[in-house]
């Protein structure tokens, strides 16, 4: 999933450095992630993996980092199995 | 909690007294030569009211937001630019108490604030930004031993001649991006303020805000240890929102006080009869309702969310729009019931020495609209709607 997370970044993020070069818990934020560039990523994630972020995980802190989007995408994916 | 109660009435009572006493009789002068309302000022200081919301244990009063944000309204009723200054300091001052996380250099400075009553203006619009403050582009750059400097160009910088400190956003250091940015609070005397311009506009224009080219050198110990995402999503830019709103409201509630004065001498002219421009007054109390229940409910909401552990709910996208919300709302609605308060009074309305005057109402709350401009909160919000659930 992290390299799915990864390309996603790359075509969406508009970030001014290579995301190979980014460590998994390296902030995208001061990586140069603007906000109207989250919201894009959001939507990709959104798209790629079949889920939808619900209101309480659409901060910044949620998408701060490849790690912290690994951790909300796994736990909405698993709630959905469960459903 | 009654204590806490009073004491918040009693910071009430000093500052209508000091809006009806001071601003009040300044307000046209101001206006005219557009000068710092040094006198209200000078009177908030005499009131300890700069202090009003730093914590006791560092010698403030520790009065809530609230209380803050209804002496803006009171002080918006009188004098609007001498209510933003008061408001700007304010929101400068709560995100600061807010995010210091212990920083001992920000508690010995809160207790300065406390002790002197320092002024703090802020330095958060930038040159080439195009007004998106989530970007800096001077960025803080490492100097001899445990100090920095920078050099930033801000278009405008409300009442910076006359603060005691400057809150300025920042690059965190040369390599970092954009968007990776820091608060530093320096003193007036670490700064150099070359203006870049003049001061002669529409309207707010005691704040007296031209641009400068500004360079200081600082500690490190001024640089505010939290994270800026954070700060600008809890504080910052709600906090602004919030207070700049009621004082919006002040001055449309002094225009429509102005416009039913006038209608009323109308009725007491002719006995009996309903004068032609009350049905008008009648119309703009619905106007100036809508407003009042915008920025009510906008203040309720921040405080219930403000005050949850932790206050994650901040930072959802649900609450930017909700506070985006407000701010656009309240900026469209203001000059709305002041230019409704000028058709009731017409021509001694337009008049700019009469008792229903309401020219300086109209200019003021005309910068509404440009304080973080609207179309940019619209480009804000139409790009959080993309994703936002449950708005």
């Amino acid at each position: 999933m992290t390299e799915e997370i990864r390309e996603i970044i790359s075509n969406h993020g508009r970030l001014p450095v290579d995301i190979s070069t980014l460590a998994p818990d390296a902030d995208l934020y001061q990586a140069g992630l603007s906000s109207h560039a989250s919201v894009n990523v959001m939507l990709a994630l959104e798209d790629h993996f079949d889920i939808e972020f619900p209101d309480h995980m659409l901060t910044a802190s949620v998408f701060e980092s490849i790690v912290a989007i690994e951790a909300a995408v796994s736990t909405l994916r698993s709630e959905a199995t469960l459903s | 909690m009654s204590v806490a109660l009073d004491r918040s009435q009693a910071f009430l009572d000093s500052v209508c007294q000091i809006a009806d006493e001071v601003a009040a009789p300044h307000a046209d002068e101001v206006d005219r030569e557009a000068r710092f309302p040094s006198e209200t000022i000078e009177a908030l200081r005499g009131a300890q009211a700069l202090s009003a919301f730093v914590p006791r244990e560092l010698g403030g009063a520790g009065l809530p937001l609230e209380a803050i944000a209804a002496a803006c309204f009171q002080l918006g009723r009188r004098c609007g630019s001498s209510a933003m200054v008061f408001a700007m300091h304010q929101i400068q001052l709560i995100t600061i108490v807010r995010h210091l996380q212990g920083a001992p250099w920000f508690e010995r400075y809160l207790r300065r604030v406390a002790d002197e009553q320092r002024l703090i203006a802020s330095i958060t619009s930038e040159v080439g930004t195009g007004g998106d403050m989530s970007r800096s582009i001077a960025p803080l750059t490492p100097a001899a031993e445990g100090t920095s400097t920078f050099e930033k160009q801000a278009p405008t910088v409300s009442y910076g001649a006359h603060c005691d400190d400057l809150f300025v956003t920042l690059r965190r250091s040369p390599d970092a991006e954009q968007t990776d940015q820091a608060v530093a609070l320096i003193h007036s005397e670490q700064a150099q303020l070359e203006p870049t311009g003049t001061w002669d506009p529409l309207g707010m224009r005691g704040t007296c805000s031209p641009g400068y080219r500004v360079h200081a050198t600082l500690s490190d110990e001024q640089v505010l240890p939290a994270a800026f995402g954070k700060m600008m999503a809890e504080s910052m830019v709600p906090l602004s929102h919030i207070l700049w709103s009621q004082l919006w409201l002040g001055i449309a509630t002094d225009a429509f006080d102005r416009a039913r004065a006038f209608v009323r001498a109308q009725a007491k002219q002719k006995p009996g009869e309903t004068p032609p421009a009350a049905l008008r007054l009648s119309h703009l109390m619905s106007e100036l309702s809508l407003l009042r229940a915008e920025v009510a409910s906008g203040l309720e909401e921040y405080v219930e969310i403000a005050d949850e552990p932790g206050r994650e709910r901040l930072s959802t996208m649900a609450c930017a729009l909700r506070f985006n919300n407000l701010k656009i709302a309240a900026s469209e609605q203001a000059p709305r019931v002041c230019q409704g308060a000028l058709s009731v009074c017409g021509i001694v309305g337009f008049k700019n020495d009469t008792p229903f005057s309401v020219g300086r109402h109209l200019r003021d709350t005309m910068s509404a609209c440009l304080m973080i401009a609207n179309e940019r909160i619209h480009q804000t919000n139409a790009s959080l709607l993309l994703i936002a659930k449950d708005v």
